[in-house]
């Protein structure tokens, strides 16, 4: 029954990315599609599970028939858990190397497309621009997931 | 102490590195659920979008069906018969006799626009529209009668050729969206004569600008005949204009004498041309094509009796002659009226018109009805790429279809689709873009967007905004099936519990209200669910109601004239043809026995009666249609602007 309901959900998420209505959806929405079902890849872990469901011979698009187990085991195996609020909090806190509870513009912007897995430009500008307080160019982080956790719910 | 400064440091270094990765991981899911969500919103209108566009072909069969049978209806035609059959009663070469005595007064401070137009017209009307001024009727009517008569020189398709020096740019649809046009005009310069465009087709409805970008567009072509080029749209057709907002536009800016002006525009419409060939390679058409596509037919049929795309040939030789009859007793001059053997395009001919005017690409292979919009169809790789080697083209560029990045590439790089109408559906909803063609080089593609304000703003705001106006409307369409939503979901509920489970509620939405969407996926926003997961279907229509003018006025009655009003809008503006926006009440019971008797719809025609005996406020035997429809209005409960978002037009 949670399987099933799992295959409804997952339908559901990849039918409306199916634009041609013949159940496969482009690789490059492939990324939204899981994230909205609620997990949370790495990039590095996004590449993988791509090469999973990918044709032998990548045509760019995804089909559903390979896509549907792959995911359905995602779910099962609660796999790739949205981070929880204090993980993301302390690892703001741990960035504000001088503890002074907010972070500037342009120390979020370093760490943001320097480190890890790097930002693409457009990602950081979406996230300053609902991030960043413009009369302090800097970003009050607890106050920031706290916004972000209610437009979520 | 050095070694353990190091190690401290690689340490923070790592940390840093995951606290950076936890972050980003977190951020890219936030943001792919809002991607999600706007996407969820962007499939919301557009079902609809199509699905309105289905309902204008089902109305187009109304009126074949009243067409048909005309002499059976009432003994003289209906007013609404002989404004269908009325051809150009203006069609004189006399410009005073068509302009008649308008005048311009002296205290008029727009634009004045002088006769032969230059480049210094183009600019003055730039400036002046920026400021919101109006143009005035007799300068509209002016340049409207010039340009039909250039726009009746040209050929069905107008063959253009570029040069090493000469590019060429593609604009897709523009809607109204003056914004839009100004800022191509800024990224990409004016037209003149090193500057050649091509507009493909759906210039007016929807924005609030759809005379504005006419005019900039007409007094363009008549001072470059030569290089600004024009293709006619699915929306250059005055019943589309009816529902879709560029009669209205036009009604409310120009109280004197809009009649007068829709009248000609719905000559030019006829005369625009139906597409471009570039340099023999590239074919420039607004919707697509079909597998029966004949483009050797295209370039002879005469293109001007094309008058809606909406009204098919009838196949009626009373009608037929009645059409004649009237078209030789009101052309001015000899010569002028048609003397060919009809006054209608073969069935053949128009269907090859509204295949271009209305299809849309596909991945699936084949030639399909396009069944989301009613009209033209569906055409896959195979067919393009036979239409392209039958007529040795190369590559298609057509608009018609909103891309969230402006334009698309699909069919193997063979069809383009170029949309110019940015935030289309709502603001942030998709980027507008323009092609530049040249001599042997590859296409390059321009993308903008506009925005109101200076800076955009966050995603997360722009996504809900989107989203609650998608939900609205939906929510709109399901109160205007309240009934057969109910009727759906009690057949299911055989315990009369009022729940039924999310399975069967979201097939019962679909198959009543028609829109194919993700409705699992919609229901936190529509429904309430209990702990079992079980659909509490009523609390969907809880916080929205129809506004009831009267006590007489029942649930189904209302249902019924909220659901069909843009239909019967459109009905009596036609029949209203002096556009006084009074029928009589005669007229409007015949209209409504005929219209529930195609459209199968039960209403008791006495509860009909004494709701229409109500709203005869003056008693005079007649009804301000307008008002009447107003007065059905969606309420959103907790909505602070408590006005429904899809007013007829």
């Amino acid at each position: 029954a949670i399987v099933a309901d799992f295959h409804k959900k997952i339908k559901d998420a990849f039918e409306v990315f199916d634009h041609e209505s013949n159940n496969t959806v482009d690789v490059r929405e492939i990324g939204t599609i899981i994230r909205s079902l609620g997990c949370c890849p790495t990039e590095g872990e996004l590449h993988d599970l791509i090469a999973e469901v990918e044709e032998e011979e990548p045509t760019g698009f995804i089909r559903y028939e390979k896509f549907l187990p792959v995911m359905t085991k995602v779910l099962l195996e609660r796999k790739y858990r949205p981070i929880p609020e204090d993980v993301l909090l302390r690892a703001f806190e741990v960035l504000d190397t001088a503890k002074h509870g907010f972070l500037t513009k342009e120390e979020l912007i370093k760490y943001m497309t320097e480190e890890g897995e790097p930002f693409s430009q457009e990602e950081m500008e979406e996230m300053l621009s609902a991030a960043i307080d413009p009369e302090s160019n800097s970003i009050n982080y607890k106050e920031y997931i706290t916004m972000m956790v209610i437009d979520e719910n | 102490m050095g070694c353990s400064s190091s190690s401290t440091k690689i340490n923070s270094a790592k940390n840093a590195l995951k606290a950076a990765l936890v972050i980003q991981n977190w951020y890219r899911g936030y943001r792919a659920r809002l991607k999600a969500r706007q996407h969820y919103a962007l499939t919301i209108f557009q079902s609809i979008e199509y699905a309105d566009e289905q309902g204008q072909m089902q109305l187009s069969n109304f009126f074949s069906f009243m067409l048909e049978n005309y002499r059976k209806i009432q003994n003289d035609d209906p007013a609404i018969v002989t404004r269908l059959l009325e051809t150009n009663l203006q069609d004189s070469q006399n410009k005073h006799a068509y302009m008649g005595l308008i005048e311009v007064p002296d205290s008029y401070d727009g634009p004045r626009l002088k006769f032969p137009l230059t480049f210094t017209d183009i600019d003055l009307l730039l400036k002046a529209f920026q400021q919101q001024q109006i143009l005035h009727a007799y300068y509209v009517l002016e340049v409207l009668f010039e340009a039909k008569k250039v726009l009746k020189q040209m050929p069905n398709f107008t063959h253009i050729q570029t040069s090493p020096y000469k590019e060429i740019t593609v604009c897709g649809d523009l809607h109204g969206k003056l914004e839009d046009l100004l800022l191509i005009f800024y990224k990409n310069g004016l037209p003149s004569v090193n500057n050649q465009y091509v507009f493909n087709g759906d210039f007016v409805d929807r924005g609030k600008n759809s005379t504005e970008i006419l005019m900039i567009l007409l007094v363009s072509f008549l001072v470059y005949p030569n290089e600004l080029h024009l293709n006619r749209g699915n929306h250059e057709d005055f019943m589309m204009n009816l529902r879709y907002g560029f009669t209205r536009e036009i009604l409310q800016k120009y109280k004197l004498h809009g009649k007068k002006i829709l009248k000609s525009v719905e000559e030019i419409y006829t005369w625009l041309p139906i597409g471009t060939i570039i340099d023999n390679e590239i074919l420039i058409i607004h919707g697509g094509i079909s597998e029966s596509t004949d483009l050797n037919l295209l370039h002879q049929i005469q293109r001007n009796k094309m008058k809606s795309v909406l009204m098919p040939p009838v196949s009626n030789r009373e009608f037929d002659s009645s059409l004649k009859n009237k078209a030789s007793s009101s052309s001015a001059t000899p010569g002028t009226s048609e003397d060919s053997s009809s006054e209608q395009l073969t069935k053949h001919e128009w269907e090859q018109i509204v295949d271009l005017l209305w299809s849309d690409p596909k991945g699936r292979k084949g030639c399909y009805p396009n069944t989301s919009r009613g009209g033209g169809c569906y055409f896959g790789p195979d067919i393009t790429a036979k239409i392209l080697n039958k007529n040795q083209l190369k590559m298609i560029i057509r608009s018609h279809e909103c891309k969230p990045d402006g334009y698309d590439i699909c069919h193997d790089g063979k069809v383009i689709t170029i949309f110019s109408a940015s935030n289309y559906y709502d603001e942030g909803s998709n980027r507008g873009a323009y092609i530049k063609l040249c001599y042997n080089t590859a296409p390059r593609f321009f993308q903008y967007q506009v925005t109101t304000t200076s800076c955009l703003n966050p995603l997360h705001q722009r996504v809900a905004t989107m989203e609650n106006r998608a939900i609205k409307i939906l929510k709109e369409r399901m109160i205007s099936q309240k009934t057969d939503l109910i009727n759906a979901f009690q057949l299911r509920d055989h315990s009369k519990t009022g729940k039924i489970s999310l399975a069967q509620w979201a097939f019962s939405m679909e198959s009543v209200l028609e829109l194919k969407l993700p409705w699992r996926s919609l229901r936190s926003h529509l429904v309430k669910t209990d702990s079992d997961g079980n659909v509490d279907y009523m609390s969907s229509f809880q916080d929205v109601h129809i506004e009831r003018p009267m006590e007489e006025a029942t649930s189904p009655l209302v249902e019924t004239l909220y659901r069909y009003r843009s239909d019967l809008n459109i009905i009596f503006n036609i029949m209203d043809s002096d556009h006084s926006g009074l029928i009589s009440m005669e007229e409007f019971r015949t209209m409504w026995k005929l219209f529930t008797y195609h459209y199968n719809v039960q209403i008791d025609d006495s509860q009909f009666d004494e709701v229409i005996n109500k709203m005869d406020v003056n008693k005079d035997g007649s009804i301000d249609f307008n008002e009447f429809f107003m007065a059905f209005h969606v309420v959103h409960k907790y909505d602070k602007n408590a006005t429904d978002i899809t007013l007829p037009n």
